[in-house]
């Protein structure tokens, strides 16, 4: 709790991180908010952008390989924002068996879904993930999110980020619609991202 | 009469025109009608408010004393800093001198202050900020818009850094028969500067007729400017007693206070213009960001420092 309080302090300080509620209202819905990912800071500035009611019950997908280790990472993971880990690259039965868990408990989920970082202001395509989510989660309302200025402040390969202001943009929700082709609905997922940049 | 008599008297002073200025809010809040006019009003308001919680900042300072003054204006350029470099279209080349600006020189610069070691304090920017900078960022190799990217980080950071902290530098100037009441000093340059932004708004808004700078400042008139000015430095002129000047001395000083100041609201609205944006950001509700309200603290106090350390410095 307190780590929790002290991590979105300390990101306010460094990037501002207030959310702006564009074509969406902050409601108790349980949701799955993806946005475009170009820093290792953009979990944690979308999180803290959400109002604490429902930050309380949000949680970050981290990749295990970069949040999951031990040190000071693995601590803001776990206990900062009570991340939900998902494997990269390798092949398992179901790798999204862990976030279909934390929907099923009720919480929401905060995704990128184009699986990496992308250092420039337009997202590349999505990965099928959120689709198959949504789709087998129908009560959960995807929520299009957009991040401003993060690559600037924390570049590839940089370990310290600077302090530059960054707005959390939160967009329309993109529910799937029946019988919606996969690359109908994520490229519809990614306009929504889009139009918001 | 003691430096905490005059402080408290110059505050009951600042404190019932906040009073009345709040009342005068809310009595136009209630007459105003039409939408524009609301606007106008709200915003006045919101400044209104603010102007409270910056004056509550400042007796804060003065009760806590120096450490605390140092921590509070560090904190103001930190938020100015990160205002203008959002503002500045940045590489990825740039981002070990952003962050050496932020996490060295910037804690540097007010630490210097603090140890009262004034020959580094006048240097260390201009000087070996200035050379190390450019050379450190070509040491990433990124050539693409090299000179103008090295320009803004430098400007930045001697805008938001250097010149900001000439205002609690106020504190290292030692007066002889004016010992122990640097802070009063301080409060001195900050009361006629910012005095003098309210006064040439007001002015403005009741008798503005011909602009100053239209492309850069649309809300700046010759009126405004006149006005509020003159104003400002009799009000300037009226406080030489919390000061080690006499009242011509004030008077002089004061005028210099309101044209630096003014100076630096033209030069930073232009450059404000230059980045396309019309506030720096959105921290201060009514007043736009933290450099909207420290643009003429920056030309004002570097000046008001200078010279009284060239009149009056023991």
């Amino acid at each position: 709790m307190i780590t929790s309080q002290l991590l979105v302090g300390i990101t306010r300080l460094l990037v501002g991180a207030h959310g702006r509620w564009i074509h969406s209202r902050p409601a108790p819905t349980q949701r799955i908010y993806f946005a475009n990912h170009t820093s290792h800071l953009d979990t944690l500035a979308l999180w803290a952008a959400l109002p604490p009611a429902l930050r309380a019950r949000t949680r970050p997908v981290a990749a295990r390989d970069y949040w999951g280790g031990g040190g000071i990472r693995g601590f803001i993971a776990e206990h900062g924002f009570r991340a939900v880990y998902i494997e990269r690259g390798r092949t398992q039965d179901n790798p999204l068996a862990p976030l279909e868990a934390a929907l099923g408990s009720g919480d929401s989920l905060i995704l990128f879904p184009e699986g990496t970082r992308t250092p420039a202001p337009l997202p590349q395509a999505f990965k099928a993930g959120l689709y198959h989510l949504a789709r087998r989660h129908p009560q959960v309302e995807p929520v299009a999110v957009y991040l401003d200025t993060l690559h600037r402040s924390m570049p590839k390969g940089s370990l310290l980020p600077v302090p530059l202001t960054c707005s959390v943009r939160f967009g329309r929700a993109v529910p799937v619609q029946a019988d919606e082709p996969k690359e109908s609905f994520l490229e519809r997922a990614r306009a929504a991202v889009v139009e918001l940049a | 009469m003691s430096e905490r008599h005059k402080f408290w008297l110059v505050m009951g002073g600042v404190l019932a025109l906040l009073v009345v200025a709040s009342v005068i809010g809310a009595w136009l809040k209630q007459r105003t009608r039409s939408d524009g006019g609301r606007d106008v009003v709200a915003n006045l308001v919101a400044r209104i408010n603010a102007w409270w919680v910056m004056v509550a900042l400042l007796c804060a300072c003065f009760l806590l004393g120096r450490a605390a003054t140092l921590v509070f204006f560090a904190l103001a350029s930190f938020f100015a800093l990160r205002e203008f470099l959002t503002l500045t279209p940045t590489r990825p080349g740039d981002h070990l001198p952003m962050a050496l600006c932020f996490y060295v020189a910037l804690p540097l610069q007010y630490w210097l202050i603090g140890v009262e070691w004034y020959g580094l304090f006048a240097i260390c920017i201009p000087v070996y900020g200035f050379l190390l900078l450019p050379a450190i960022s070509a040491l990433d190799g990124d050539v693409d818009g090299f000179l103008e990217r090295n320009t803004k980080i430098q400007w930045g950071l001697m805008l938001t850094v250097y010149c900001v902290s000439y205002a609690p530098a106020v504190l290292l100037l030692h007066i002889p028969g004016y010992e122990g009441q640097s802070l009063l000093l301080m409060l001195y340059l900050l009361l006629v500067v910012q005095l003098s932004d309210v006064l040439q708004y007001v002015f403005g808004k009741l008798f503005g007729r011909r602009k100053l700078a239209p492309t850069v400042s649309p809300s700046k008139t010759v009126e405004g400017l006149v006005g509020g000015g003159l104003a400002a430095t009799a009000v300037g002129t009226g406080l030489w007693w919390i000061t080690p000047f006499s009242p011509m001395g004030a008077a002089a000083i004061s005028a210099v206070i309101v044209l630096a100041g003014f100076l630096g609201g033209l030069a930073l609205s232009a450059v404000k213009r230059s980045l396309g944006a019309k506030d720096w950001g959105t921290m201060i509700e009514g007043h736009g960001g933290m450099l909207d309200r420290l643009d003429s603290v920056s030309f004002a106090a570097p000046v008001f420092f200078h010279v009284v350390r060239y009149a009056y410095h023991g």
